[in-house]
């Protein structure tokens, strides 16, 4: 018994050690970020390179924001996600609806069509997009930004299944009771629903606020830019030093970082249940 | 067989607009469609027919003039096109190297986690703030580490007395330092999908497996591997048609791809292709054979590894 117990401890150490050493990994190139963020403009030059800044400086942040329009890249990135997500629910729980508890004819049809955009990876749509969007003079504009995002199969899908959970018999007591179908969805399909549509939305956010290879395309100005992009163009045209890249950087990531500490366990379950990746 | 089911739709539909209540199904479920139907079609589907008629084209930005419907012209200077070929090679390495990494550190670090141990949202918490992090940012945090004269990867390397490298910049190593940062990013949702998968696995065969006298190995290849076959075979699809789509991090590392193309990866080609030197058939066409890569390979999984995957 002995044995045992001393054999569970030093498996128990192991295990400890092992994952220690992969989580110092993992937050190596995050602490590598914060400590250059700090660094003066000389230390950042200091070879081997120091963990600990000699001195701490803040106005690196000032710096960043004032060398590229990081407030304006800020206001662009939440506008153009928040719209996104807000259009996106809509639409899904509309269809969602229709396709989990409305019959008629033709309406599997149409489900399947739903579904098989999916498959259509946006590296084939983006070229035709992106001349459709120069005809219409939307590049380097919101409209070129949101449009082509306003609504998503796989929330259709997901919120579809979601949807078919709640029993069909709620629906009929609100229709006796003289509950229209639109109020229906407002008053008691929607709040009944809200993990779904908070793990969905959630993605769908993040997904956008990420968002990389069409907001590049889309974009020729500054001012028009997105925080990944304009962050981008300043880790690549400024020249700048690298303290003012890593805090640009840093203020990039921290509001995301930020939202994963309040809704941690949101995040995680959502990704476990949905798998969705963003 | 299509006459009958028209027929039958036809009926149907007749029936339908004959009783009020059904009628009104109709009529909702059609409205309620509209929003998405409308923006599906003008920002998926007819971008998907215009794509392929696009990759039959000559289709120059710049030049209206330059634009003609050329057959097959743009598939065929893709097979015969060095710089596609290159890409499509190194869009296989990264896959090829990355994907089994991936998987076998995932795995072990799931079940590590599972082991009941103390501080798991902490450990959790680490290992999945790179997946959620902007691209962009921490990708422009590994290309300063492997900076060749300032960069903390050089430092290890000095404090473990090995030669200074020039990552990014020798075309030999661009691509493991690629791959390396997008390990980094991506491991901890496969870690959080596969601890999902194996507190699925009921306890009770553990504990019978315990008393016939079976080993940790055995128990691994006996009970876990097999009984988590339906998550790694998610993760082996999601990996597969990820790596062929894989373009930001990548473009934030090297943005033009790579020492002599070492990091040029098909969708960077697409890219330049189209937004750099402004030829959209040829993109469209390779654009075309990246659809056509990841259909076939997303069936081929299907029906080849999913039949032997094992599903409770």
């Amino acid at each position: 018994m002995m044995g045992m117990e001393v054999r569970g401890k030093v498996a128990n150490l192991l295990t400890h050690l092992i994952l220690v050493t992969a989580g110092f990994v993992m937050v190596v190139p995050f602490v590598w970020m914060v400590s250059t963020a700090l660094k003066g403009n000389s230390e950042i030059y200091i070879y081997p390179p120091t963990w600990v800044p000699a001195e701490i400086h803040l106005d690196n942040f000032a710096r960043a924001w004032r060398y590229a329009p990081f407030g304006r890249f800020y206001v662009n990135s939440v506008f153009v996600a928040v719209t996104i997500t807000l259009s996106q629910v809509v639409t899904s729980a509309l269809a969602g609806y229709v396709f989990a508890r409305v019959r008629f004819p033709g309406r599997d049809m149409i489900f399947y069509m739903y579904v098989a955009t999916l498959i259509v990876p946006t590296q084939v749509t983006m070229l035709p997009l992106f001349l459709m969007m120069n005809e219409l003079k939307w590049i380097n504009t919101y409209k070129g930004l949101i449009m082509p995002f306003l609504a998503n199969a796989f929330m259709v899908f997901f919120l579809r299944q979601f949807f078919s959970t709640i029993p069909m018999e709620l629906e009929d007591a609100a229709k006796i009771d003289g509950c229209g179908r639109t109020r229906f969805i407002i008053q008691v399909l929607l709040p009944l629903s809200r993990p779904a549509l908070a793990s969905t939305g959630l993605f769908t956010f993040l997904g956008h606020w990420n968002s990389y290879i069409w907001p590049l395309i889309i974009t020729n100005s500054t001012r028009m830019r997105t925080l990944p992009i304009g962050l981008r163009y300043f880790v690549e045209e400024s020249g700048a030093q690298h303290n003012y890249m890593m805090a640009a950087a840093l203020i990039t990531v921290a509001p995301v970082v930020l939202l994963f500490f309040l809704a941690q366990r949101q995040f995680i379950e959502s990704i476990a249940r949905t798998g969705v990746k963003s | 067989m299509i006459d009958q089911a028209q027929a039958g739709f036809a009926s149907r539909l007749r029936h339908y607009l004959k009783r009020p209540l059904l009628r009104q199904d109709l009529i909702a479920g059609v409205t309620y469609l509209v929003p998405s139907a409308l923006s599906l079609l003008f920002f998926v589907i007819i971008p998907v027919v215009s794509a392929l008629l696009l990759s039959f084209s000559k289709w120059e930005l710049l030049s209206a003039r330059d634009r003609a419907f050329i057959g097959l012209d743009n598939y065929a200077h893709l097979l015969t096109s060095a710089e596609f070929w290159n890409s499509i090679r190194n869009t296989v390495y990264f896959g090829v190297v990355k994907i089994p990494v991936d998987i076998v550190v995932a795995l072990l670090i799931a079940m590590l986690l599972n082991r009941e141990i103390r501080g798991l949202p902490f450990y959790r918490t680490i290992f999945f703030l790179p997946v959620i992090t902007s691209t962009v940012a921490v990708s422009a945090v590994w290309r300063y580490m492997y900076d060749p004269n300032f960069g903390f990867a050089n430092a290890i390397l000095k404090w473990l007395g090995m030669p200074a490298q020039t990552w990014l910049y020798d075309p030999k190593l661009a691509m493991p330092s690629v791959i390396l940062a997008a390990l980094w990013k991506g491991l901890g949702y496969d870690i959080v999908i596969y601890l999902a998968g194996l507190r699925g696995i009921p306890r009770i065969y553990y504990e019978a497996a315990a008393i016939d006298g079976a080993n940790n190995w055995q128990r691994f290849w006996k009970i876990t591997w097999p009984l988590l076959s339906p998550v790694t075979y998610f993760i082996l699809v999601m990996s597969i048609i990820n790596s062929f789509r894989v373009f930001g991090q990548i473009h934030v590392l090297t943005p033009k791809g790579g020492p002599l193309r070492s990091t040029e990866v098909i969708v960077l080609y697409i890219y330049r292709k189209a937004f750099q030197e402004y030829r959209f058939g040829r993109a469209a066409a390779a654009a075309f054979v990246l659809f056509a890569i990841v259909t076939v390979l997303t069936q081929l999984q299907r029906r080849v590894i999913e039949p032997r995957v094992h599903y409770e």
